[in-house]
């Protein structure tokens, strides 16, 4: 029995990650070839690192997903450099720009999306390319043109204070750029954050030198001079980056008639309205997550992988909770569920607390006393529990402040001030299961030092950590006596 | 009769602690007092394990004649009867159903003579392939971990007191606060400068004393070390010129790493990223530095996996074969450094030769005068071999040394099935332990201070625990056993000698040209106080303190990146089992609990099983702190007292495994095997908590 033909349209985080998936299955390709095609002349690399690689931590050869030999070592038909041009499903074949056609029995769709560019004056050419000096922040050829043009020192307007274009601010700030962030709205990464958070957040990325034009959209493009805003104010910058949201690459399915929403629609077993015919990643469409971010793509290219290879043909995808996570150097943000309900919805109970001045930010919403949403600002260890908690569906602590501070919340019991404070039964020392209590035993039969309570009870005869504590015991005895 | 060469000594003689591989220098008197002494391990610390560790030699638990189960009970029989029973109900098992229907169980508590004879016992005597030891539950994945990176394994490639001079230390699924205290003093030097790092998913007495306490969900310590990998390599921390020069495979472990940037580590783990930055900052910024490992990285059925990726991280920042910095494990028993080397493993020869491999068979059969083709070849891994216990093809009969199974091993319940589905059970023991209850015949042995043997300590040095005071009449040697079953066996007497020094110059022979090589040490030089730690390849050779300084011990002198992946625990927690339990160990009981809960000072402050939870789950549960909980998984249930705790995370429990009956934490655990060490998965199972009458 011949193995069953898969062809993966896309070579991106998605695609890469259905391949290894289905290598992992299958790693003979006894079951199913793989074929993969990939627009993009390199390898497949890891799109959450290009912030890294344009703030200069990272070199762009470090965040490629796989090396030269992959695609031979696995027994893959990898397609670089090659566009597919058209899905017949008839002839179940895909035809590629370089005029080949690739037979499918499987065909999946992980052709990610593509940047939207907003309608400002001058920004587009005429044929929907950007103009010289704005540049997208999408593709490892992005951040190539990026570091190529923000010269160190240059200004540079980023057009969008969403997650990415954050991300992006932060990572040229980083390396020496003047950052201006033209946003729409009142406040940044407002589908995430409440406008406080959102407040805090502009206050700490403006502590690293990021300018903020909020609740203003760009009016003109004037290349090597910079932005025209809606106010008639302007925006120096020697380069423009768009980071203004994106759209679902839905082309090539529209064009197989596929149905398509935003993206291409998939049920649960991933599949789109042709059942040979899967889609995955940014591309597809499912009813329980949000496009855009890479922990669905990854679950959906597990969950496709056993169907795929009928290593686990029950297998389905039931969509993603989605935890915001800013990568951004030096700042901590989560954000999670319905982080924007406010005090007062019934059932639901919202604690605050708001701290601009030290950057930090933390909004729990619980319902049923689970963590139903989250905002957690400049409070890492907080913003990982309260992940965990809504994650795994563990009801939150009774103890709320410890739960929304955390380490940052004074540690309850001061340490006893006077060992006449301690009570008896508290153990000085752990390796000899030795209580203050036996200390003042043997002190009363006559063990009056450190060392002569230490051989009548073997306190701090272990690791030694409480000899202190003996001594302090020894010292509080003597001046009692 | 005293079987010992040596005359019994009329002073205080310098030895070391009965329990745990610190083997801490202590002195015994005469009448059987220790005191502390110095000794680089312990720097003159005693726990309270080892203050009392006399109680029994005296102990009116002790075995002082042979048993024999006669119409369902244990009776006392002579030692002739006994050894001439067992001899023949082996011999008719074997000539019944073949040589491999005698199995024997090892522990990693005998001394290195005693698990030497072990291992030729089976292998010569009796012929079978069936022996392993309970070390596969203690450090076999950083065994096997160490194997694959350094091309050896020695628990720790450096002297402990080498600690002294960190800068920052990472004890990952550690707790030596508990489990080994004066191993504390070495980690005072890091602590002062800010950098002891503590990885446990509970704040255990060793995770408060940290600088900064990483507290990752039960099961997740590999995508941990993947996240700090990826911190060191994206804030530029790589040690790209050790890299080049002492390693191989970086870009197949990068390429992994890559995919597990801190942020979605955090998700995994519950550590934030902000955390997994900073350790990876603390370990790169140290001049001197140390990643060590134990139990909590080392016991999941991703054991191995998890160790290879702590040591890729210290890989990544140059650590090992460095004077001053390394990846070390704590080996936990007594001598479980000595018990992995010297054949009692079932894939192993004496100087940690490979048991498959013809030259090792070749050398160690010329050694023991026997065919090389006459040796038996691997067989089952510890739990495979209980659990094939009176099956169809598994061995009818099990002689066990130095391991209460009953209570250790995981999935209890079944293995004391097992155990009563044999035709036949013999155990070596120095009190009646739960797994000698159930034997057919059980020999009464010495213990430490009664006998003379070596041990390796978790350094990888050898030491000599010389006799010190008489046994109490009626017992014998474990290697007195031996001889005596192996001549009624047909064996000549001499190949099986009953002086532990005799035993100890027929290993080093074996162990000649091994990994774990033996052949320079001897009595002599151990008595005259060499630290000596192997290899010593020759009399003349001064040991080997540092391992790896110049080559590893792969061929071509690199150490190797071993590409691994995170999958998390084998059971995940669902609705009908909500929480997750992990085991482990308190400071005053030692494995089984066999010897310690006989010491009334330890079970006075210890004395039952408890469950660490936290108090809102406790609440939930309708249980209050002090109340006798049941712990229910898919393999059984466990009754233990509720200790609230709040440090812990809501949806873990933790239990201690030292308690028998109806109180071991082992009837929860999931025998789920690593592939390559085949460690049971103890340190993680879906379990959920109910009031003792509560509905199971």
């Amino acid at each position: 029995m011949s193995p069953r033909k898969v062809v993966v349209l896309g070579y991106g985080m998605a695609a890469a990650r259905l391949a290894d998936e289905i290598r992992r299955r299958d790693p003979d390709g006894e079951r199913v070839t793989v074929t993969v095609v990939g627009d993009e002349p390199h390898h497949a690399y890891n799109r959450v690192l290009l912030s890294a690689v344009v703030g200069g931590s990272m070199r762009p050869d470090t965040v490629r997903l796989h090396d030269e030999e992959w695609a031979a070592r696995h027994g893959i038909d990898l397609r670089r450099g090659v566009a597919a041009e058209r899905i017949d499903r008839d002839t179940r074949t895909v035809q590629l720009a370089d005029g080949s056609a690739v037979p499918y029995d499987a065909l999946v769709l992980a052709t990610g999306s593509r940047p939207w560019l907003p309608p400002v004056d001058g920004l587009c050419t005429e044929d929907g390319q950007l103009a010289e000096g704005a540049v997208a922040f999408r593709t490892m050829a992005d951040c190539e043109r990026i570091l190529e043009a923000a010269r160190i020192g240059a200004p540079v307007a980023v057009l969008g204070g969403g997650l990415l274009g954050l991300e992006a601010a932060r990572g040229l700030a980083g390396r020496g750029n003047l950052v201006t962030v033209v946003h729409p709205m009142g406040h940044i990464m407002e589908r995430q954050l409440d406008p406080a958070a959102g407040r805090v957040l502009a206050r700490t990325l403006g502590g690293f030198g990021i300018d903020f034009r909020l609740g203003r959209s760009a009016a003109k493009y004037m290349p090597g001079d910079g932005l025209k805003l809606d106010d008639g104010s302007h925006v120096h910058a020697d380069l423009v980056v768009v980071s203004a949201g994106v759209r679902p690459e839905t082309e090539l399915a529209a064009g197989a008639g596929l149905a398509v929403d935003r993206g291409v629609l998939v049920d649960d077993a991933l599949r789109t309205s042709d059942g040979r015919i899967y889609a995955i990643g940014d591309c597809a469409q499912h009813p329980g997550t949000v496009s855009g971010l890479v922990q669905p793509a990854f679950e959906q290219a597990d969950v496709l992988a056993d169907l795929l290879t009928g290593a686990d043909t029950a297998a389905r995808y039931r969509g993603t909770s989605v935890v915001t996570r800013l990568k951004a150097r030096g700042i901590d943000l989560a954000a999670l569920g319905e982080a924007q309900t406010e005090t007062g919805d019934d059932g639901t109970e919202v604690l605050c607390f708001d701290d601009p001045a030290r950057g930090r930010y933390a909004k729990l919403v619980l319902r049923d006393d689970r963590v139903a949403g989250a905002i957690v600002l400049g409070l890492p260890d907080a913003a990982a529990t309260i992940t965990q908690l809504y994650d795994r569906g563990v009801p939150a602590p009774s103890d709320r402040l410890a739960l929304l501070l955390g380490r940052a919340l004074p540690t309850g019991a001061p340490t006893a001030a006077s060992p006449a404070d301690l009570p008896a039964a508290a153990v000085v020392c752990r390796c000899n299961s030795v209580s203050k209590g036996q200390l003042v035993d043997a002190w009363r039969a006559g063990a009056s030092s450190v060392a002569e309570l230490a051989s009548a009870t073997r306190a701090s005869t272990g690791c030694g950590s409480c000899k202190d504590a003996v001594c302090g015991i020894a010292e509080w005895l003597a001046s009692t006596a | 009769m005293t079987l010992t060469a040596e005359p019994t000594p009329t002073t205080a003689v310098a030895t070391h602690c009965p329990y745990c591989a610190l083997q801490c220098g202590m002195t015994i008197s005469p009448e059987a007092e220790v005191a502390p002494r110095q000794f680089p391990t312990n720097a003159g610390g005693l726990c309270q394990k080892g203050w009392t560790a006399p109680a029994l030699l005296n102990s009116p638990a002790r075995l002082t004649r042979p048993l024999i189960r006669t119409g369902g009970e244990l009776r006392p029989a002579s030692w002739d009867a006994a050894l001439d029973l067992v001899a023949n109900r082996l011999r008719e098992i074997q000539t019944a159903h073949g040589l491999d229907a005698v199995a024997v169980f090892g522990g990693g508590g005998l001394t290195n003579e005693k698990s030497y004879l072990l291992g030729k016992f089976a292998r010569v005597a009796l012929g079978t392939s069936q022996i392993d030891y309970n070390g596969r539950f203690c450090m076999s994945s950083a065994a096997a971990a160490g194997m694959k990176a350094f091309g050896l394994d020695r628990g720790l490639p450096f002297p402990l007191t080498d600690l002294a001079t960190a800068d920052a230390i990472v004890l990952v699924g550690a707790n030596p606060a508990e489990t080994m205290p004066p191993f504390v003093q070495h980690l005072g030097g890091a602590k002062a400068k800010g950098g002891l790092v503590v990885v446990d998913p509970r704040c255990t007495p060793t995770a408060e004393q940290a600088n900064l306490h990483l507290a990752p969900a039960p099961g997740t310590d590999l995508a941990l070390a993947l996240g700090i990998l990826h911190a060191v390599v994206a804030d530029g921390l790589l040690n790209q010129s050790y890299v080049d020069s002492r390693t191989a495979g970086f870009d197949a472990v990068w390429r992994i790493a890559a995919a597990y940037w801190p942020e979605r580590v955090e998700r995994i783990t519950g550590v934030s990223a902000a955390d997994q930055r900073r350790v990876a900052a603390l370990l790169a910024a140290a001049r001197n530095a140390y990643v060590l490992t134990a139990r909590g990285a080392e016991q999941h059925a991703t054991g191995v996996d998890t160790v290879s990726a702590w040591i890729n991280l210290a890989l990544a920042l140059g650590l090992p074969g460095r004077e001053g910095a390394g990846y070390g494990c704590l080996t936990g028993q007594g001598n479980g450094q000595g018990g992995r080397e010297h054949g009692q493993k079932a894939d192993q020869l004496p100087g940690y030769r490979k048991i498959a491999d013809p030259a090792a068979r070749e050398h160690v059969a010329g050694v023991w005068g026997v065919p090389a083709e006459s040796l038996p070849g691997p067989g089952r891994s510890a739990y495979e071999l209980l659990d094939a216990l009176g099956t169809e093809q598994g061995p009818k009969a099990l002689l066990v040394f130095g391991s209460n199974v009953v209570v250790s091993a995981p999935r209890a319940a079944h293995v004391a099935d097992r155990l009563s589905a044999l035709d036949f059970l013999v155990t070596a023991d120095l009190v009646l332990s739960e797994t000698s209850a159930l034997a057919d015949v059980v020999f009464p042995v010495t213990q430490w201070a009664e006998e003379d043997g070596t041990m390796t300590n978790l350094e990888g040095r050898i030491l000599l625990r010389r006799k010190a005071v008489d046994p109490p009449p009626g017992v014998r040697t474990d290697l007195d056993v031996l001889a005596g079953l192996a001549t009624r066996l047909g064996q000549p007497a001499n190949r099986f000698p009953v002086h532990a020094e005799t035993v100890f110059t027929e290993l080093r022979a074996a162990s000649a040209g091994g990994p774990a090589d033996y052949s320079g040490i001897s009595y002599d030089r151990l008595r005259v106080g060499e630290a000596l730690y192997w290899p010593v390849p020759g009399e003349g050779h001064p040991g080997t303190p540092r391992m790896f300084l110049d080559v590893f011990a792969h061929p071509d002198g690199r150490a190797r990146f071993v590409p691994v992946e995170h999958t998390g625990p084998a059971e995940p927690p669902d609705a009908e089992f909500p929480l997750q339990a992990t085991t482990g160990r308190v400071l005053q009981h030692y494995q089984s609990g066999a010897q310690t809960r006989l010491v009334k000072e330890l079970t006075d402050a210890i004395g039952e099983a408890y469950v660490e939870v936290h108090p809102d789950t406790a609440a939930r549960a309708g249980l209050a702190d002090g109340d006798w909980a049941r712990v229910v998984s898919r393999r059984g249930e466990v009754a233990a007292r509720v200790r609230c705790v709040s440090s812990i995370r809501q949806d873990v429990v933790f239990l201690p495994f030292h308690f028998p009956g109806e109180q071991r934490a082992n009837l929860l655990t999931n025998p789920a095997l690593d592939p390559t060490s085949r460690m049971p998965e103890f340190k993680v199972c879906a379990v959920r908590l109910t009031t003792k009458d509560g509905a199971s």
